[in-house]
């Protein structure tokens, strides 16, 4: 890299910047650092009084423990808006595989929720933000507007209607509960359009003048364009859905349709003292996401990058 | 523009009529099994009433009552319910922490439970008071009341609510008492100062027991937690035992915490050095840490803590460094407590569906009132609320070979007066907690329980 | 010839129109059915006396919960602390993540690397997880925190962080503030790195020191950046519900307006179920945060 007139002070303020920031590195690595020993670590170790920094012994009895608590079958799937179509008038419920530890299917739920809401919303959200950055359909300023408007509200605004939708759509204690709220949330479409502004209308005039439909320049011209950003969408999605502890708590009722966000946040309220089982389920839980992440890392950074500089 | 701006309002009142809709719908809906593993129905035979068609699976939700939170020994009752009568039951299990939260979402959800385990203060004052609950009343012949009243008479009251209805059908009970670290007290020279025989004290030597703690430990050795609810019917019971304050009158028509005995006490408690207010411990949190050899007495204890600590299988009477635990009554001036009393059993939700409420009382029969109630009572680590169930099994002394239950009887006579139901109790609930959150911050004792009681009688 | 043109443009707006709704449709769907339809619930259940609770009938009651609310002493100091806690977090994280960014975005490939993972690790851990940890590391007897601080001699007595008024909310504040420089910083550090070298040259050969070019030239370059990361944090911010559910359950001065929704809704209290209430509570959040979002983008636009 290229510097020309660095001062003494410059070089000072960089070096103190770095220490500072390794200090406050620790801060941030500490929670996973202690969840990964604490899930391997004795009891003695967890219920010292005094904290005990590396395992004084790698054991598994944690993750025994957890596995032992809860059994559920290993999958479940509730088919939307089955009940109208039945005979009973009851949503069609498939269940497959034997039972299992708990944990393990809360681990498929979570993904599938995660995984779920993030592709309905990449779909979604890449056509919505695309019509409202390229097409100029009458009413779009006001959709655009409510849209903003509605991008920050917190769920619990409406909690208790969401509830009885979910009644009245037989979806109380699925997944589908938690998926389908967040696909509806808006910040996906607001942040597609600013992706797709940088399309240039060239292009996409180009592509009309040749005679290619709507869903085709939308297929081979836009989706390939803005691909980093519905990069960038998916792994917010999935990470925003898998933490949204709140849908998860109030939608999901029974032990077998919980999340493993929502399992360990169960452990902790019945065992507030058994951090080696909730550091187990806290490590579970973890592992997808990071797993996520990594896959998915590089499409995060272009993404962003696109999106900026075209804004 | 302007027919756009038309279709748009022509949507928005859709929107409208949709909503007014689902709202209408708000009702819990019967017809929603929140078992996913629901099979078609079958028709059992074996239906009490001729009329009703039993349904083939239940589900029951519990509190961690002793063993009835833990999965391996519920399923055990379960399995033998569902092999004599053919019904499935799920099973969920609640913490204190949350699982009002769950069952009151479920309740607006359309999703709750056919069962519910846990005591009359939340299934006859709350969920039974606001309509939610089944009168349970052809459940019980002369006999049942009879044999539940031989061993006590509040049960049944507590169960029954105002209007006569009996929301909760008991299944066992105990008195709520504190603990005490018995190897820090003896560490500290402070076993002087309990009588380890009759498990009471008085509260001078509450006080310099407290004392000679701090000195040796220089620490809080005991909290008044209140961060919530859980487990307030120990700090109840603490501040009204220690200079003999009341919570309600007798009748149970009014809150009397404003009473200056109570009053006294709280100064006292918040002047002592080793006594700490705690807003950041629930009833649950001050065990854990008593559990941890951290805290040296809990406030929030009863026999199913003194037989499994904390639910952590790491064996009776002791913590997890070894040390030994005495349950004790409570303090009082002269040495003896009033303890709040604990009564759990089940209550059904009303699904308005025959079917699946026959199948339920089913269920409270064959665990409440049968043979098999031997096993429900030992599940819950408890005593049982009656002397005889079913044909004749009996249940006087179904502890007799457990030292520790036995032991645990002194403390029975104790029992002071259920109040549990009084009207408001909710409001009361979060009045107390929140009162002691504001005494711990420093607030003018007498100006807050003032303050707090005045809100818990208004609701 | 001017008539003509007229009807083609409007044939080629209706099949823009057409398009448009089209692409539309399947986000539509969700946002109205699962955002828009149940805020018009809310505003409906807002002017009754709705509750959880069956026995009694629902009556329209007009604008008395509102005026019931602004008399609560519980909401407006839930208010309050909601308002805190953006006005603090969203200031802090913005600039905390452009002060971490301008630090690293030059370091050497891993390091940058390693830096922007250790920063957004919080975030894949999970708040959940994440909470529980800090939970245990401010704990009033055993916390490390206590115990580092105690160590080093700062304090005598230990500190009750999630017990004491005086400093839970600023707890919760920092769990939050742990939870959301993640991604800032991932979007600042790429901005950084897509500054147009050719004006920062220029502006250095005309003589700007480099606060000169980085307020100048980076910072408004970055504006779009800005924009996201102003609106990513704003709804982080309204998210710290896990974070008071499983600290303080609202006490200890902690109480925000989404935690009190679903404590007058779900909490078993007196007024548990209380709809009309508790949906009351929602119109104002959602009224206040409608104009807090609308504002925010106004603004970032104008620049």
């Amino acid at each position: 890299m290229k510097t020309n007139n660095v001062g003494p002070r410059a070089t000072v303020y960089k070096v103190i910047s770095v220490i500072i920031l390794v200090i406050l590195a620790f801060l941030f690595v500490f929670p996973l650092y202690w969840i990964v020993t604490g899930a391997f670590k004795p009891g003695a170790d967890i219920y010292a009084t005094k904290p005990v920094w590396w395992p004084s012994e790698w054991v598994m009895t944690n993750f025994d423990e957890l596995l032992a608590k809860r059994s559920a079958p290993l999958w479940e799937l509730h088919v939307p808006f089955s009940q109208w179509f039945t005979e009973k008038h009851e949503p069609l419920v498939f269940s497959a595989g034997p039972v299992v530890p708990a944990a393990f299917r809360w681990l498929i739920n979570a993904v599938f929720m995660a995984a779920a809401a993030m592709g309905l919303t990449c779909i979604t959200a890449a056509m919505a933000g695309y019509a409202l950055a390229k097409k100029r359909f009458r009413g779009r300023a006001i959709l655009f507007g409510l849209i903003i408007c509605a991008m920050a509200l917190p769920k619990q605004v409406i909690l208790i209607p969401l509830l009885k939708e979910m009644n009245f759509l037989k979806f109380t204690d699925t997944l589908w509960a938690v998926i389908f709220p967040t696909v509806g949330w808006p910040f996906g479409v607001f942040l597609m359009k600013q992706f797709s502004e940088s399309i240039p209308g060239e292009i996409l005039e180009a592509a009309r003048v040749d005679g290619s439909s709507e869903v085709r320049t939308f297929g081979t011209i836009v989706l390939p364009m803005v691909k980093p950003g519905i990069g960038a969408l998916a792994i917010f999605t999935f990470i925003n859905c898998w933490n949204d502890y709140f849908m998860q708590l109030i939608m999901l009722t029974s032990g077998a349709n919980y999340t493993m966000p929502l399992g360990v946040a169960t452990l902790q309220a019945e065992t507030s003292i058994n951090m080696g089982l909730l550091m187990a389920g806290a490590a579970l839980a973890a592992l997808p996401i990071i797993i996520v992440f990594l896959i998915f890392q590089k499409y995060f950074t272009q993404g962003i990058t696109m999106g900026a500089v075209k804004g | 523009m302007k027919t756009i701006r038309k279709v748009l309002a022509l949507v928005l009142a859709l929107c409208m009529v949709l909503a007014l809709a689902a709202c209408s719908s708000g009702t819990p809906d019967p017809t929603k099994a929140p078992d996913p593993t629901k099979e078609p129905a079958t028709t059992q035979t074996d239906a009490p009433d001729p009329g009703t068609d039993m349904a083939d699976a239940i589900t029951l939700w519990t509190y961690p009552i002793g063993n009835w939170g833990q999965e391996a020994e519920v399923k055990k009752m379960t399995d033998a319910f569902t092999e004599a009568t053919g019904i499935k039951v799920t099973v969920e299990y609640l913490a204190y922490a949350d699982g009002d939260d769950k069952v009151n979402s479920a309740l607006s959800g359309g999703g709750a439970p056919d069962l519910i385990m846990e005591g009359p203060e939340r299934l006859v004052a709350n969920w039974g008071d606001n309509g939610h609950m089944v009168d349970l009343s052809d459940l019980f012949d002369a006999n049942d009341k009879a044999e539940i009243n031989a061993v006590s008479e509040g049960v049944m009251n507590a169960c029954t609510h105002t209007s006569g209805a009996i929301y909760e059908y008991p299944l066992v009970m105990t008195a709520h008492c504190m603990a005490i670290n018995k190897t820090a007290f003896e560490e500290a020279g402070a076993l002087e100062y309990v009588d380890l025989e009759k498990h009471t004290w008085t509260t001078e030597n509450f006080i310099k027991a407290v004392e000679a703690l701090y000195a040796k430990y220089g620490e809080t050795v005991g909290a008044v937690y209140c961060a919530g609810q859980g487990g307030d019917q120990g700090t109840r019971a603490l501040v009204n035992n220690l200079y003999g304050g009341t919570f309600t009158n007798a009748e149970h028509t009014a809150y009397t915490w404003d009473d200056p005995l109570n009053v006294k006490a709280l100064e006292q408690l918040r002047d002592m050095d080793g006594i700490a207010f705690d807003a950041s411990l629930a009833g649950g949190d001050e065990i854990a840490k008593f559990y941890q050899g951290v805290l040296k007495m809990a406030f929030c204890w009863n026999i199913a803590q003194q037989l499994n600590p904390n639910g952590a299988n790491t064996g009776a009477e002791k913590t997890v460094t070894g040390d030994d635990i005495e349950f004790m009554a409570f303090p009082s001036e002269d040495g003896t407590a009033k303890l709040q009393g604990g009564i759990w059993g089940f209550g059904i939700f009303d699904s308005k569906d025959a079917g699946r409420i026959a199948a339920a009382k089913e269920f409270i029969k064959f665990m409440c009132d049968s043979e098999h109630t031997v096993d429900a009572v030992k599940t819950a680590n408890y005593f049982a609320v009656r002397t005889k169930a079913g044909e004749g099994t009996d249940l006087s002394n179904i502890w007799a070979d457990n030292e520790i239950m036995a032991e645990y009887n002194v403390l029975m006579p104790m029992l002071g007066d259920y109040y549990q139901v009084t009207t408001n109790w909710a409001q009361a609930r979060t009045s107390w907690w929140t009162m002691l959150q504001k005494v711990g911050e420093g607030a003018d004792v007498a100006e807050v329980v003032a303050q707090y009681a005045k809100e818990a009688i208004g609701g | 010839m001017a008539k003509n043109k007229q009807t083609m443009s409007r044939a080629l707006q209706r099949r823009e129109d057409i398009a448009g709704y089209l692409f539309m449709l399947p986000s539509l769907i969700f946002f109205l059915g699962f955002v828009v339809i149940p805020m018009f619930i809310c505003i409906g259940y807002s002017l009754t006396d709705a509750t959880m609770h069956q026995q009694a009938a629902t009556q329209f009651v007009g604008f008395t919960n509102f005026v019931k609310l602004f008399q609560d002493k519980v909401f407006l100091e839930a208010l309050r602390n909601t308002f805190v806690i953006v006005i603090v977090s969203v200031p802090t994280v913005c600039a905390f993540s452009l002060w971490v960014s301008s630090v690293i975005y030059k370091l050497s490939g891993p390091v940058l690397s390693a830096f922007r993972c250790i920063f957004y690790l919080p975030v894949v851990t999970g708040s959940v997880a994440v909470t529980v940890v800090w939970k245990w590391m401010f704990d009033n007897y055993t916390g490390i925190i206590n115990t580092a601080l105690k160590g080093a001699g700062l304090i005598e007595k230990n500190i009750n962080f999630l017990g004491d008024s005086k400093w839970a909310l600023w707890c919760i504040i920092l769990i939050l503030f742990t939870t959301s420089v993640g991604q800032p910083i991932v979007l600042y550090v790429s901005a950084l790195g897509n500054v147009d070298q050719g004006l920062v040259e220029a502006a250095k050969v005309d003589g700007a020191t480099d606060l000169q070019v980085f307020w100048k030239i980076k910072w408004a370059q970055m504006m779009p950046t800005t924009l996201y990361i102003l609106v990513i944090t704003t709804i982080n911010s309204f998210q710290c519900f896990a974070l008071i559910q499983l600290l303080t359950q609202g006490g200890s001065g902690t109480q925000t307006v989404m935690y009190y929704i679903y404590y007058t809704a779900f909490k078993l209290t007196q007024q548990a179920g209380h709809f009309g209430y508790a949906n009351a509570m929602g119109v104002v959040l959602a009224i206040f945060i409608g104009i807090l979002s609308a504002l925010q983008f106004r603004l970032a636009k104008e620049k």
